[in-house]
């Protein structure tokens, strides 16, 4: 019984979760390029967030154009131009590859690039310094050492 | 051979001067793609006349700002009184777009604090403010007399803002 009550009260926070509008469509074709859409813009007013995840109100303003302009059957890259027009690329979630984003795109894997040569050269200096073989002395040494051990 | 212990304090300098130019940067600062572009003409509701509309059309041949507000937003409180110095003293035309908000309140508003717009149009659906790519209130706009966006100020409008950006170019504008 404890149990139930404890599933049940975990289960509240996404209630809360649930979206606000509801959008109906004709055709699950058009729901599912209305839901990409989404996924892909950004919610200009909590920027770390995508107009799908966002309760911004302007983010539901931009769902309901969206939502208008897929029902009425335009293209992807319609609705994608119409908000880049007037929010810049900024509101892209996946900026496009161009000059000024070429760093964001290729600059880990020059990071990756950096440190798999750094790696490579400290293996290769770790494999020129030989091992040293063991003096008498030291023999003695280890031969003491583990009678001590036994005794 | 102690140089190879200078290497951490090197990477952590490098970090502190990158995070340190990190602060002064604004993240929420998007520029805006529209300057120098044509404004998107809008034909809102008027505030205090439902049977009439606020078209930018209207102002053409002008030099005006649109303002971005709303009773919900402090930042539009805070700027009031300076858009209300700027109507009276400066003579400037002013539209405002009401943005989401309550009718009764922002008539309320303007009753009681002072009306700087010449005319104020509803955007319950941001409709005009999506054209505009705005993307919180305040922003002031200024348009010139072909209908194109000459600067954008997002915040509230500052007599700082308004003396070193606005009115040079403003009187550039209103010569040509």
């Amino acid at each position: 019984m404890r149990r139930l009550a404890w599933l049940v009260l975990l289960l509240f926070p996404l209630l809360a979760m649930a979206r606000v509008e509801i959008h109906q469509f004709d055709d699950p074709a058009k729901e599912a390029r209305y839901k990409r859409l989404i996924e892909e813009l950004r919610c200009l007013v909590c920027q770390n967030q995508n107009l799908a995840d966002s309760n911004a109100e302007l983010a539901q303003d931009m769902r309901r154009i969206t939502y208008e302009m897929v029902a009425r059957g335009e293209s992807d890259e319609k609705v994608i131009a119409f908000m880049v027009e007037r929010y810049g690329e900024f509101v892209l979630y996946r900026p496009p590859f161009q000059t000024s984003t070429a760093m964001l795109w290729i600059g880990p894997f020059i990071i990756l690039g950096v440190a798999v040569l750094l790696l490579l050269l400290f293996i290769r200096r770790r494999a020129k310094e030989k091992a040293q073989s063991l003096t008498a002395e030291d023999h003695l040494r280890a031969r003491q050492l583990l009678d001590d051990q036994q005794t | 051979m102690k140089a190879r212990f200078l290497v951490p304090l090197g990477v952590f300098l490098v970090l502190v001067v990158l995070l340190g130019v990190g602060l002064t940067l604004d993240p929420r600062d998007v520029p805006s793609v529209l300057i120098d572009k044509k404004a998107s003409e809008f034909s809102l509701r008027d505030l205090f006349d439902p049977d009439k509309t606020v078209d930018s059309a209207s102002m053409k041949g002008k030099v005006w700002l649109v303002n971005v507000w709303g009773t919900w937003c402090p930042e539009c409180w805070r700027e009031h009184e300076f858009l209300l110095y700027l109507a009276k003293q400066e003579r400037v035309p002013i539209v405002g777009i009401d943005w989401r908000d309550d009718d009764a309140e922002a008539k309320k508003f303007l009753q009681e604090k002072g009306n700087p717009f010449i005319a104020v149009g509803v955007d319950p659906q941001s409709d005009a403010v999506m054209d505009l790519g705005v993307y919180g209130a305040p922003e002031t706009f200024l348009i010139d007399k072909q209908g194109v966006i000459r600067k954008k100020h997002k915040g509230a409008m500052t007599l700082q803002v308004w003396r070193d950006e606005f009115k040079p170019l403003i009187e550039k504008l209103e010569k040509s």
